[in-house]
């Protein structure tokens, strides 16, 4: 049914820039490059979103967790949170965020935190403990103070695929699951990279003048390929995702930043973290969840909101940041969480190879700016930057905002995950308007335009562009669905999907397990009954 | 894991218990037959996280269709109250005001008092084709419904005329809520139940200033009211406990809203009602099994009935009691029917928008019905009647009314009087 449209295996021998990851900042910088009129190609080893893009908080910042401690973080978390707001506003809830003191808590950091949050141009509004409950009556009770700031939520699934999409509009061709094994190197001057399709063991080579790695924590590896040391350390970040909102505001800790002092709303879940502890790099292809983290997440977290100790939580999941030492110190003692832009030719003597790592989320764009405007300068191209003045797909038309009776939640729905371009969905028949996925409305006209328009083959992917499986049930009526129209509309062989779905389902299992008790287990047992009783799925698991 | 946490997941409605499993769509009677309702698991537990996000995802069109028969409960495995998280969510969604429609068929006491006064009028206009039409047309109160008849006079006058007096003789004694239906409509089933209860020894009194039960204001749109009549209901029901005289009524969907719906989606303080109100078939019953009261019956009575569990019947478990009391009538024959919607849901199916999912919800029972050839069928919801008498065209009795008819009164007497 759908031709070659998806298949996004077009490359050319020859680039004027390569990026390396498809996080955030990777297809931030391709969109960007490709703005710039350079020929782009991403390259990415898995699906989008698979690294720390796809697990963290979901939190738009407004930069006041870092006020006090970091201020040069703060400024451009919130010129950055301004300017999401605008170019991406179908991956933005605006919903503002609470800082809380408790009473164990000082007060005078309160004012500190004021002060510097003003200073870096966040606005920060001291409010009563009875107006805090008053605006999210979820909050703990027994509060002594509150400030209130722009924070907001955004989906970074959502905003990675529109900057891939506008990459691609622009000319980028993308490679997925296309995993860099070397880099061509020539006289100390990087020119290409080594290729491994990593669905079908097929290699290749691929030129480019510049080479930008933007590949996150596994970025060092990359560095390492090209005879640079970066000095990073990973820090995993463990969190926990609630079966429904508890909050409609996002609630912080007004102190120094600590574990688990973020409660963040996003779409139809809430989510605390994070903890950070350091994890080997050997480690974090795997995350995995412990019980003494879990254990952590829950007891602040309930500070937070105490409704948290008795919310059924559908999963716990964990990324890695990419912190790195600055290069002036070799210890590794002076961790920045700030923006790290490498140009590996003045620093190590290697031509045509430029690491951006290090920031956040909230500050892709501007590392993309950053990185992109690098590239520019080695190319001699003579370009502005525009990513912080033109909208993302989704986000180029005026929000539609659509409570009309007269259309299903699932159209609401679909309003809010692709903005603009739910415009294009197909709803007109009953078969586009049946939903597959129940918890998160996702319908079968959904399907077919993700699977179209966004690089979808597996149900992992599809699940990460349309939050099919992510809701309450965690996969068990959507997963089998999803499958077979996987069959139908690809032409996909069922064992082929078989494999596919066993696989799904032990991922969701996988972010289960950790908080497997109560009505959790019980929703776990029920989709091992379906799947493993009486469907038979282990049969294909690999 | 820290103490006390995690113990339990707890959530309004136990929202988060619910496994995805779909049982309830399977049981849903109206999901049976319109794709235009979502279903309680999605219209329920999945549409209230997003109501929990954005309010702007209440969907009253679709939500409107739910008829609150609460089966979806009843067959929920995991005890999420399905039926409430819907109904919750109607009433605090909600902007629209009731129109004319709605307040006529919620205000079952105001419009019962103004129509007994002028049943005749009332009941003839009532039936007339013409008025159908124009009701259906304007108000959009469907053509094809009958209107239950008013009655002459009140149950409530009729009994300070004729009873009142005759029930300070016993020793034992009950307080009636006797419900609209009974009081407007059908004075002869509270008739009925005085001359079970005297005839087993118990005086029956009214309750001091009983209004309706409310269950039509809420599913009407206004909670308020329903809370209004809800408090004076408990205060005299509480009166008359400390009076020592226990609640029963004839009516299930009264005694399952003033038991359920009080607390669940009104949120009020109804003990009161927990521990001392009863459907009378039920505290009749459990007399009869404790061999505290016993019955006699008429040698001469012979009669076939099939018994309908009502939807709130099936919600309360209680269909034992009224079909274990049928079955001690030795003269009747009694089928059990299976257990299912007749579509009426109370003022649900008067409403010209929900005829045709009413009548198709109560299709396969109006066949059935009319394929067993029985004398009458038997049911403890008033609104069943209705529809099953206009549907399936059979006569449909209360249980009490056909114990009263099948008691041998002056045998029970004597049998109780011995004890």
């Amino acid at each position: 049914m759908f031709s070659d449209v998806f298949k996004y295996s077009k490359y050319k021998k020859h680039y004027d820039v390569i990026v390396i990851g498809g996080g955030a900042t990777g297809a931030g910088t391709a969109r960007d490059c490709a703005m710039r009129g350079l020929s782009t190609l991403l390259v990415e080893r898995y699906d989008f979103t698979a690294g720390a893009t796809g697990r963290n908080h979901g939190l738009l910042h407004s930069g006041a967790r870092y006020a006090v401690t970091d201020s040069e973080s703060a400024t451009e978390c919130i010129a950055e949170n301004m300017t999401l707001r605008r170019i991406a506003s179908h991956c933005v809830e605006e919903h503002d965020g609470l800082f809380i003191s408790l009473p164990e808590d000082d007060l005078a950091y309160q004012s500190k935190f004021v002060e510097s949050c003003l200073k870096a141009g966040i606005r920060a509004e001291v409010i009563s403990p009875q107006e805090a409950l008053r605006l999210e009556p979820s909050v703990n009770p027994l509060l002594v103070g509150a400030v209130r700031v722009p924070d907001g939520s955004i989906d970074p699934f959502r905003l990675t695929i529109s900057n891939v999409l506008d990459a691609r509009r622009n000319g980028a061709d993308i490679l997925t699951y296309h995993e860099v094994t070397g880099l061509v190197i020539d006289n100390g001057r990087v020119i290409g990279v080594y290729l491994r399709n990593n669905l079908n063991g097929e290699k290749l080579e691929v030129r480019a003048d510049i080479t930008v790695n933007a590949a996150g924590i596994w970025g060092m590896l990359i560095a390492r390929m090209a005879g640079a040391t970066i000095n990073m350390f990973p820090a995993k970040g463990s969190l926990l995702i609630f079966g429904h909102r508890v909050n409609n505001m996002v609630i912080n800790r007004c102190r120094k930043p600590a574990n688990a002092d973020i409660l963040v709303p996003g779409d139809t879940v809430c989510v605390i973290g994070t903890t950070s502890d350091r994890v080997p790099i050997e480690t974090c292809d795997d995350m995995r969840v412990t019980p003494a983290e879990v254990d952590v997440l829950l007891r602040e977290g309930a500070q937070l909101a105490p409704a948290l100790a008795t919310t059924r939580i559908l999963r716990a999941y964990a990324g890695v940041r990419p912190l790195v030492a600055s290069d002036d110190d070799p210890s590794g003692r002076s961790i920045s969480r700030g923006i790290v832009c490498l140009d590996h030719e003045t620093r190590d003597g290697i031509e045509g190879f430029i690491t951006i790592t290090g920031g956040k989320l909230m500050t892709y764009r501007l590392m993309a700016e950053i990185a992109t405007d690098m590239v520019c300068k080695k190319l001699n191209v003579d370009k502005k930057c525009e990513t912080a003045i033109v909208p993302l797909p989704g986000s180029d038309k005026q929000k539609n905002n659509v409570s009309d009776l007269k259309h299903t939640y699932a159209f609401n729905v679909r309003q809010g995950r692709y903005g603009s371009m739910a415009d294009t969905i197909d709803d007109d028949t009953e078969t586009d308007n049946s939903l597959i996925c129940e918890c998160e409305e996702v319908t079968v006209g959904e399907m077919k335009h993700v699977i179209v328009e966004q690089h979808v083959d597996t149900l992992t992917q599809l699940r990460r562009r349309t939050r099919l499986g992510m809701g309450t049930c965690q996969g068990q009526l959507c997963a089998l669905r999803a499958a077979g129209l996987m069959c139908i509309l690809q032409k996909n062989e069922a064992s082929k999907v078989g494999v596919d779905l066993a696989e799904f389902i032990n991922e969701r299992w996988k972010g289960m397990y950790p908080v497997g008790w109560g009505a959790t287990l019980a929703e776990a047992q029920l989709v091992a009954n379906i799947y493993q009783g009486l469907c038979g799925l282990d049969k294909f698991v690999k | 894991m820290s103490e006390n946490m995690q113990l339990c997941n707890v959530s309004t409605n136990e929202l988060e218990q619910c496994l995805k499993c779909s049982i309830c769509t399977v049981y849903c009677p109206v999901s049976a037959v319109t794709t235009a309702y979502p279903g309680p698991k999605h219209a329920g537990p999945d549409g209230e996280r997003y109501r929990l996000k954005d309010p702007k995802f209440f969907d009253e069109k679709a939500l409107k269709l739910c008829l609150n028969c609460k089966r979806c409960e009843v067959a929920c495995p995991h005890g999420v109250k399905i039926g409430d998280i819907i109904q919750s969510a109607r009433i605090k969604y909600t902007k629209h005001c009731p129109g004319l429609r709605d307040f006529t068929l919620a205000n079952t006491d105001l419009v019962g008092g103004i129509a007994t006064k002028m049943s005749p009028i009332v009941n003839y206009t009532l039936g007339m084709k013409p008025v159908k039409s124009l009701m259906h047309a304007t108000i959009g109160v469907d053509k094809h419904r009958e209107f239950p008849k008013y009655s002459a006079a009140t149950f409530e006058s009729w009994y300070k005329k004729n009873a009142k007096e005759n029930q300070m003789r016993f020793s034992k004694n009950i307080s009636y809520f006797h419900g609209c239906y009974v009081n407007y409509n059908f004075p002869k089933l509270g008739m009925d139940l005085i001359k079970i209860m005297n005839a087993i020894g118990y005086g029956v009194h009214l309750l001091d200033k009983e209004k309706c039960c409310g269950v039509a204001l809420i599913a009407n749109g206004m909670p308020k009211k329903a809370a209004r009549n809800g408090e004076r209901n408990i205060a005299a029901m509480q009166k008359s406990v400390v009076n020592g005289r226990q609640i029963i009524t004839t009516s299930s969907t009264c005694t399952f809203t003033m038991r359920d719906e009080y607390e669940h989606l009104l949120h009020l303080d109804n003990r009161v009602a927990k521990d001392n109100l009863s459907l009378a078939t039920r505290y009749i019953y459990r007399l009869v099994e404790s061999g505290e009261v016993k019955l006699a019956f008429r040698s001469d009575y012979k009669k076939t009935a099939a018994y309908h569990t009502a939807c709130h019947m099936e919600k309360l478990g209680w269909a034992v009691y009224s079909v274990g009391l049928l079955k001690m009538i030795p003269g009747l024959k009694l089928e059990i029917l299976d257990s299912q919607c007749c579509g009426i849901g109370g003022t649900y199916g008067f409403k010209k928008e929900n005829y045709p999912i009413s009548q198709a919800i109560g299709a396969p029972l109006f066949k059935c019905i009319k394929e067993l050839g029985v004398d009458f069928v038997s049911t403890d919801c008033e609104t069943c009647k209705w529809q099953i008498e206009m549907s399936a065209g059979v006569e449909v009795l209360n249980p009490i009314s056909i114990l009263a008819d099948a008691l041998d009164v002056e045998a029970t007497i004597e049998l109780n009087k011995k004890q």
